[in-house]
Order: structure tokens, then sequence, then C-alpha cells
């Protein structure tokens, strides 16, 4: 994205947290910002992109990316890294050392938690990672607080030389509110200066520091303390007080108008007397947070009779409509009435890949193929897992892939002697942290073919770029990794690298079951672009002749969404089997013309939707 | 019951939901309001469902709509506004598209498509308008222009006048020209319209 003009300040912006974080980032005179995309985080950066006067990268993963941000901030410059809250798992080995070493220039982690898991493989509460890296912790409630505490995050970071985890939830990253935005305040950063006893964790030096961190820990308890973020709003029904952060505290003030409530907003270290003193002024005093009792738990061990997940869910989003019916129950009120209309039963509809994905004809494929294991990864391709494929069989972690279908095959049991193991991983993700696997599993004369789906973008979170692609955070050309050379690299045999067109079924589905085979790593790449990135061109649209479709459904098990059901029908086989029929249409509007259904269609009744001779699929210039 | 008009906009991943609350939001705005919007989408953009909430008034708390609490459900699919209709308050009004977009795993055969969403709505006795949007903006030209159909179909059920939803609308379209604000601003006409002309014959 080209930078634009920033809006100017006082004005008033419809803003999601994320564009808010953004523009508090680039206020604060930030001059290097780094991150991995992944929901809901990805827009922080991305907005940034567009800003003039500061860095941004998309960097390989999250550790990186908060690497490049810990060395910017040693040398004195303002610092941002956001990601999400599985991010900090991989950032997490940086983390619980820079603890110690603290920082120069303000540093300031924005971590955005998927809580109710709308794309995310599990669901983590990043709280603890204030308590665990002893780091303060920031939770603002919508985009305007997101605003505003972004600017104290980095005004604390500095006086504390510590860096400060901006808590964030979807509810906040993803919700759009009015923000006034501010001024931005140029920081110049001093220049590194060379401190080896900080700087360099030996453990001689680290074993000095720890005690440093655990004064920082009284001092900032202090500060949040008489944190202004942190505040008793008072209220007339003393029944019930509530302390509440991030978009929960909005749940309450929504639910329970007249109740008082204290409000963190600087959560860590706990303001543990703030909390006393609305204890002293109600008759109970409920904790509302989102979704572990972290809160809850520490004043349970101060002494204070609190409740909390007693009475609310311990998963999952919280909201108005949870917390009222909890609240009367513990009042012992009637509940309030249910919605007026029960849900009305209607069929599921899960995320589908798009129209001529290439991944489409990677998974009909492995559909296709008998007695093997398929370890998957994290993107769109996880979707593999789903109808009509039903062609993935593991997912946990970035990378794990390659781990996971090592694993499978050296710890195969009587059951899986015959079996083959495959490991399914896309471009990103494989930079992100398959390569290694990779690696080891060569090293360790490991027996898997891996597919590695190129589509040149990290599809799932929007189509950013990244290594694979050959541009860099502002689109603009950057060096371009070569998947062939790479795996090569990494020590799989050249004999046992392929680069296949995955339109190409025949070859595809050939190639994979000859790989299987060899008792050796393989990698099998597919080079086709993810058809939301400008390298994907259309073709000319599909239709159907009606009067040819035998109704066989072979080409619905394609999966691609273009393709519709027209009528129904029965057939009578010979052996006397009764089998459905599904008659066929393609919706031509939407057809890209990829020729992936063409293919397993027995009666050759799909064709060009305007009769002409056929397109042969050309390799794309730039392919690898 | 606050104080906040709750709008609903629901559909599929890719007909534009999330723009058309958007355009909603900034409307809410223009006149005065405080607004918060956010949605129930996870991995939206491939097909999935949305629906996208809609809150404005004196002063915004919470962005979720909860359930039963809904003015106004703009549905632009058909089983989808069916899908959403617990979320509407007694008496709220579901203004929809009678487009069906069926997806893969019912052409599979592992789910059925409700024979009548429209029917099935009706049932429950609050109010409803469904017309064809798709076709609308398909006569138009362009499909593309169905979330600008659904903006006029809303348009006159809005706690202020038309004319500033449909400036907000076509303040969108001003840097690419004329002749699509000029498409734009037929398209919400042509949805208001149709939302008026069902209205009259009920």
């Amino acid at each position: 994205m080209a930078a634009v003009m920033p809006a100017p300040a006082a004005s008033r912006h419809l803003m999601s947290g994320n564009e808010a974080v953004a523009r508090a980032v680039w206020e604060a005179g930030v001059k290097v910002a780094a991150a991995y995309p992944g929901t809901p985080s990805t827009e922080m950066l991305e907005v940034l992109s567009t800003y003039p006067d500061i860095y941004t990268e998309w960097s390989v993963n999250e550790k990186v990316s908060l690497e490049v941000a810990i060395g910017a901030a040693y040398a004195g410059s303002r610092a941002f890294c956001c990601m999400k809250h599985v991010g900090v798992n991989v950032a997490s080995d940086a983390l619980m050392t820079l603890t110690l070493t603290g920082v120069v220039g303000g540093l300031v982690i924005a971590v955005a938690d998927d809580v109710g898991l709308s794309s995310s493989q599990n669901e983590q509460d990043s709280r603890y990672w204030g308590r665990f890296a002893h780091v303060p912790v920031f939770e603002p409630a919508d985009s305007q607080e997101a605003h505003a505490m972004t600017g104290l995050a980095y005004e604390l970071s500095e006086r504390f030389q510590v860096p400060v985890i901006l808590r964030m939830t979807t509810r906040v990253n993803h919700v759009k509110s009015l923000v006034t935005v501010g001024e931005r305040v140029p920081h110049v950063g001093a220049g590194f200066k060379k401190e080896p006893g900080r700087f360099v964790m030996v453990p001689g030096n680290a074993g000095k520091r720890i005690p440093l961190m655990f004064q920082r820990d009284v001092e900032l308890r202090a500060a949040a303390e008489s944190s202004p973020l942190n505040v008793i709003e008072d209220g007339s029904d003393k029944r019930i007080g509530f302390i509440a952060s991030g978009p929960a505290y909005m749940h309450v003030k929504e639910a329970f108008p007249e109740a008082p409530v204290l409000k963190l907003g600087f959560s860590h270290p706990l303001p543990i007397e703030k909390c006393r003193e609305l204890a002293a002024r109600v008759e109970r005093l409920v904790v509302v947070e989102e979704v572990e009792p972290l809160v809850e738990t520490e004043l349970k061990a101060q002494g204070l009779p609190v409740l909390g997940k007693e009475i609310l869910p311990l998963q999952g989003e919280l909201s108005p409509n949870v917390l009222k019916p909890a609240i009367a129950r513990l009042l012992g009120e009637p509940e309030p009435a249910p919605a007026t209309i029960a849900p009305m039963p209607v069929f599921p509809r899960p995320p589908t890949m798009c129209v001529a994905c290439p991944h489409l004809g990677a998974y009909y494929t492995l559909s296709q193929v008998r007695n093997i294991h398929i370890a998957g990864d994290i993107g769109c391709y996880t979707l593999g897992a789903g109808h009509p494929w039903n062609a993935l069989d593991t997912c946990i972690s970035m990378g794990a892939a390659m781990g996971v279908a090592h694993g499978l095959d050296k710890g195969r049991g009587e059951a899986d002697k015959d079996k083959r193991i495959v490991a399914v991983i896309g471009d990103s993700t494989f930079l992100h942290m398959g390569m290694q696997g990779l690696l080891d599993m060569v090293y360790n004369r490991g027996n898997v073919t891996v597919l590695l789906l190129d589509n040149r973008a990290v599809g799932m979170t929007g189509g950013q770029d990244n290594p694979g692609n050959g541009r860099d955070i502002h689109g603009q050309e950057a060096p371009r990794i070569d998947f062939a050379r790479l795996v090569a690299a990494l020590g799989v045999k050249e004999e046992r690298i392929h680069v296949v067109d995955p339109y190409e079924l025949p070859v595809l589905f050939k190639t994979i079951r000859e790989e299987i085979k060899a008792p050796e790593v393989s990698v099998i790449i597919t080079n086709r672009p993810c058809v939301l990135i400008k390298d994907f061109h259309k073709r000319k649209p599909y239709a159907v002749i009606d009067d040819q479709c035998t109704g066989c459904g072979n080409c619905l098990d394609v999966g691609c969404p273009a393709i519709h059901v027209s009528r129904r029908g029965k057939e009578v086989k010979a052996s006397g089997r009764e089998v459905d029929l599904a008659f066929v249409r393609i919706e031509t509007s939407v057809c890209t013309g990829c020729g992936l259904c063409v293919q397993p269609c027995a009666p050759k009744a799909i064709v060009h939707h305007v009769p002409q001779a056929p397109i042969h699929i050309v390799k794309q210039e730039g392919s690898v | 019951m606050s104080a906040s008009t709750n709008i609903l906009v629901v559909g599929i991943g890719g007909q534009g939901v999330m723009t058309a609350t958007e355009i909603l939001a900034e409307a809410a705005i223009a006149i005065g309001h405080d607004a918060k919007k956010t949605e129930v989408a996870g991995m939206a953009q491939r097909g999935g469902v949305v629906s996208s909430h809609l809150r404005f008034g004196p002063r915004v708390l919470s962005p979720q709509i909860t359930p039963g609490t809904a003015d106004v459900l703009l549905g632009f699919e058909s089983a989808e506004a069916m899908r959403w209709q617990h979320m509407l308050r007694p008496g709220g009004i579901t203004l929809m598209n009678i487009a069906r977009l069926v997806p893969p795993v019912v052409e599979l055969g592992l789910f059925d498509y409700p024979a009548d969403p429209l029917a099935e709505i009706r049932r429950h006795g609050n109010p409803v308008v469904a017309f064809d949007a798709s076709r609308i903006a398909q006569e138009l030209g362009d499909i593309r222009l169905g979330n600008t159909v659904m903006l006029g179909a809303i348009a006159d059920h809005l706690p202020f006048p038309a004319e500033t939803l449909l400036a907000g609308v076509l303040k969108r379209f001003q840097k690419k020209g004329e002749k699509l604000v000029d498409l734009n601003r037929r398209a919400f006409e042509a949805g208001r319209a149709a939302v008026a002309k069902e209205e009259a014959a009920a």
C-alpha cells in the first residue's frame, strides 16, 4: 500500500481498534514496526505501512518481528510489534529475556486475543504473559481507548525501561467506533550505547538483572495503583460491584448501568488497593474478565471474597446476555426472559475455498489417494479437513505439519504399516516455522511426502506479501525465495523435488503417487497464485452442457463453490444398486476458468461458456 | 432496551455486508450519533456466514446486539435472513433479498436448503419485506451493486433521512467517477422503491 496523507490532528473518524493503534503508533513517533500477519491483529501493521516516516516490515514470524523491534528499541528508537495470541508463543523466547534487559526507546507489543476462536486453533489469555514475563499489561475496551493507551504505553515503557503489552481482543481489534486522533510527535533515538552488563544476557549478567526485574514489579504496581487508567466509577446499586477490563467493561456498563465498577485499563500489575477500595463499598464483588480467572485468582490470594468464574463462563466471549442471567441467579432474581424467537434451524455454512483456488486441485487429488495420513498446517488449506475432501488429518500449530508428519512416520503402529505419510503446508507457513521441521526430517532420514502449496501469499489473512512472492509490505519488488532451491539446500534430493501445476490434476496425482512410494523425503511444490492477489489472472469461464451431464457428481468432489446442483435424480445400476444423481450447472459469472472441474467430468459435459477452442493451461511467467 | 438503534446486517462473505454496515455507521455518525460496528465473522472472506452489528445512539457501550434486541434485520440472502431471526426484537422488521446462495455442503447433499425461508420467517408474525435485490443489481448491469440496492432498501427504515444515507453511499464512489455515482444512485433508489412497492402491496 502506498503512503497516504494522515488525517489531521483532532479530527474524528470511525476506526477499528487496529486502525486506532496504528494511528497512535505513528503519532508516538515510532521508527520501526514489525509483525507477521494473524487474525485479528493483521490490520495494525497493514495500516501502519500506509503512514509516512515509519519503517514497517512483514517479518517471517513473530519471534523475528519482536527481535527486530527489540533491536530498534535498544538503539533508542521507539518500536512496535503486533501479533495474534498464538504468535506470542513463538515470540516468547525473546520476550522472556527481553524483560531482563529492558528497553531504551519505548517498545509496545500489541497482542490480539481471538476470544471466541473466530479464526484460530485455540483460545489463549495473553494477560498471562504479563505475569510470566513481568511486564505491564494495558487493556483497552474500544478504539478510542486503544488509541489513548498506545500513547500512554510508550510513556510507561520509557519511564520504566520495560516493554508494555497492549492486550486486545477481537472485540477491540475489529470493532469500529469513533476516535479523535492526535498530533504526531517525532521521537529521536540517541543511538545504541554499548552496555554489555545489560544487553549481553549471559548467566553472570542475566542473574544480576533479575532482582532489578522484581524491583520494577513493585514500582509498576505502585504506578498501576495511581494510574488514571484504573478508576472506580461509583453507582447507586451497591449489591454487586464489578471489576472489569477490556470489552468486558462495556458489557458490564451496558448490563448494569447502576452498579459500581472498577475499570482496569492498566491491569497488570494488579492495583490491589483499588480493588480493596471497591470491595469496601459494595456487598459483593464480581470479577468480569475474558477469558481466564487471572484477576480473580490474584484477588482471592489476597483474601478478597470475590466471585468470577464460579458464575461466568471460562470460555468464549462475554456479553450483556451472558452477564445478565448469571447475575440474576446470584441475586436470586428471576432470569431475564429469553429472546422472543427461538433460533431457526438453518444448515451450517462453513467457510469454503475460493472459486479456482489452487488448493482445490491439491485437495481433490489428495482425496483420491488411498492409504495416506495427512499432517496439515495453518492457513486456508486447513479447510481441506472439511467437505468434500476430508483430506487433512492433523492441525496444531504453525509449521507443525513437518514435525507431526515425521512423528507419524517414526511412531507408526501396526495399523499404519502400509500407510504413507503426507504433510501439507503453505508457502508462508513454511517460511514462518516449517523449514526447520523439514530440515529435521531430512537430517533424521524421515520418509514423508511434503506438499508445499506455494500460492505466493498469506492467503487466510487477506493475501499479504511474503518472501515467497518477491514483494515487500508496500508491494514493492523484494528478493524472492526460490522454494525448489531452498528445500534442496535443506537436503532434499534433487530428484525428490517437483514443481507441479495444481490445475493439472493427472500430473499432480501421478507425482504424489510416485513420491509416496519413495523411501525418503520428497517435496512437491504447487505453483499457482492465490486467486485474491494480483498475480492471479482470470480465464474464460466454463459452463455445463445440460443434456450431456450424466449426474455423476464427480465435479462436485472438486469442491469449487461455482458448481451448483440444478436437479437431482436416481439411477438403478445393472447390479440393482440405486445411486443418487446430481446434475450440475456452473455459475459462469463467478467461474474464472481454472479448468479443474473439467478434468474429472467423464462425459466431457463441461465446456467453455462462449463456444471456442479450449484453452490449455500454460505455466505462468515467474513461477518457480 | 437501551436508547440505541440496533441494526443487524447479515449475509455471506464476499457480498459486501461489512462495507454496507460501515456506510450505515458513517451515516449515523454524520447526523451526530455515537456508533459501534462489529462483526461475528470468522473466515468470512471464504463464503462463510457474516453478521455485522451496528448500534448507534447518544452513547453506545457494548458493540454487540444481543438476541431479541435488533430493530432492523437487513438480510442479503434468504437463508441467512432466516438464520438470524432470533436477534429481532418483537415487532422488529426484516428487509431481505430473496436470492438463495447455496453452499457446497448443500450441493453435496449433506444438508438441505430451507424450501421457503420467507414463509418460515413470516410464521413468526414480525414484519418482513422481501425483494429480489440480486435481480435489481443485475438489471442495472452489475451484481456488485447489490449492497447499494440493500442500503436503498433500509433507507426508509432508519431514524434519519434516506438522503443522509444516500449521500454516504455516493461519497464512496465520488473518486471513481460520475458514471459509478449515477449507477449507485439508481441502485439505491431501486432498492428503496422495491421495498416501498412491497409495503404498499401488503
